[in-house]
């Protein structure tokens, strides 16, 4: 970067200079609302989002920790998930396999040599989603920021999201609910999955429940940030350590990538 | 001439008609806002009443898609700003959902036969930390404990 810069020649014309200065000093100006917004926790946003930004997550499994809930459970909390009640005459085991999740913890065992990785998985939020693909509705879809999720306003909950999703990522609402979180709304017959905190990213604030709860337990196993931002930490780590996508064969460009698997 | 003379005192009989259905409609027209909430002490809704009566749907509507799609939430429109509005507490404190019959929403859509799905979804008592700080020191006030430190299972953290 610095060898483009360093070879501007000579000849410097210097009213281009001061063109370039006052444009500069003009757009500062008519961003500045922007950042400042941004950096207020508490402002909600009142721009569209844009494709200038890319949320995405990237899980360091040498750090996640075997037995270890933490990302789940604070989920949980932050949408509304354990606010879920077993309807009556639904069996134990069939409600732990029919509720909504968000988060799965995965342990995977390499039977050659016994290695053991333990994972978060959740909606990896691709570039070029499945779900998308095949919603009849358009219920499903990519904001421009890069979360994928759903609009329950037009979900019909056909579920076909469900099937085409190659990381079981994806829950059905199957009850009425009651006793719903503001941010979180939640309805009989509509599909939903992990939207990355999406109430926390229109009110600026700067990473999502699990990412917290991880870093709280001291694994920081987790880390989040805008993947088109090079300064990023995401992506500076990313330049960093090897890292992978799930099911990178499918070639859907993940948002979610892993390192250590 | 007799003609005209009928048809004037025909225009004049209806204009009479009007006026008195006017009066009878605004002396009868209930008010569904409930005593104790935010709303009962304002002037009027984001819009003028009888534009809220008639397109409050329309707004939140049109607000949804820039919320959900666009990520905007600082709309003038939005259901949480009905709820936490429109909100009435009973003596323990605690707010009564505002679908139910007796509350604001549910009354007046019960009144005119219309299905109300919003609550199916949405929380129908304001059940976040983000109140405005009006709304804070209006439920202070009123002796209500605030949302977060309800103790709610979702609100703990």
């Amino acid at each position: 970067m610095k060898d483009k810069t360093d070879r501007g020649g000579p000849q410097v014309d210097s009213s281009r200079r001061k063109f370039i200065g006052v444009a500069a000093g003009v757009s500062a100006a008519m961003v500045a609302p922007g950042v400042i917004l941004h950096s207020v926790s508490a402002a909600p946003r009142s721009e569209p989002v844009t494709s200038a930004v890319r949320w995405g997550l990237l899980v360091d499994t040498a750090k996640c920790a075997d037995g270890c809930s933490a990302c789940v459970d604070a989920c949980n909390q932050e949408n509304g998930l354990n606010l879920q009640d077993k309807p009556e005459g639904l069996s134990e085991p069939k409600w732990d396999s029919q509720k909504a999740l968000w988060i799965r913890k995965i342990k995977l065992q390499d039977n050659q040599t016994g290695r053991i990785t333990n994972l978060p998985m959740m909606c990896q939020h691709c570039e070029h989603p499945p779900c998308v693909d095949v919603c009849p509705t358009g219920a499903s879809f990519k904001r421009a920021d890069g979360i994928v999720m759903v609009d329950r306003h037009t979900c019909i909950g056909c579920r076909y999201c469900m099937i085409a999703c190659p990381y079981k990522a994806r829950s059905f609402i199957h009850h009425d609910t009651n006793d719903q979180l503001t941010r979180a709304p939640r309805g009989k017959g509509c599909v939903e999955s992990c939207n990355l905190c999406v109430h926390r990213r229109d009110t600026g604030e700067d990473s999502t429940a699990c990412v917290d709860a991880c870093a709280a337990e001291g694994h920081h196993a987790i880390v989040f940030g805008d993947l088109k931002d090079p300064e990023s930490r995401i992506s500076q780590q990313l330049r960093d350590m090897p890292s992978r996508q799930v099911r990178e064969d499918l070639a859907l460009n993940t948002g979610v990538r892993y390192s250590g698997v | 001439m007799a003609k005209a003379v009928f048809r004037a005192s025909l225009a004049a009989v209806g204009l009479v008609w009007v006026l008195a259905a006017q009066t009878v409609l605004a002396a009868d027209a209930k008010r569904y806002v409930v005593e104790g909430s935010r709303a009962a002490e304002l002037d009027s809704c984001v819009e003028p009443t009888e534009r809220m009566r008639r397109m409050h749907m329309d707004f939140i509507k049109h607000q949804r898609i820039s919320t959900v799609h666009e990520g905007i939430r600082s709309t003038k429109y939005s259901l949480t700003g009905c709820v936490d509005c429109h909100i009435s507490y009973d003596a323990q404190a605690q707010p009564q959902p505002i679908d139910r019959p007796d509350q604001f929403c549910g009354a007046c859509h019960a009144y005119v036969a219309v299905d109300l799905n919003c609550f199916d979804c949405h929380a129908s008592v304001p059940n976040h930390a983000g109140l405005d700080a009006e709304a804070q020191a209006a439920h202070r006030a009123a002796g209500v404990k605030l949302p977060d430190q309800s103790g709610r299972n979702g609100e703990s953290h």
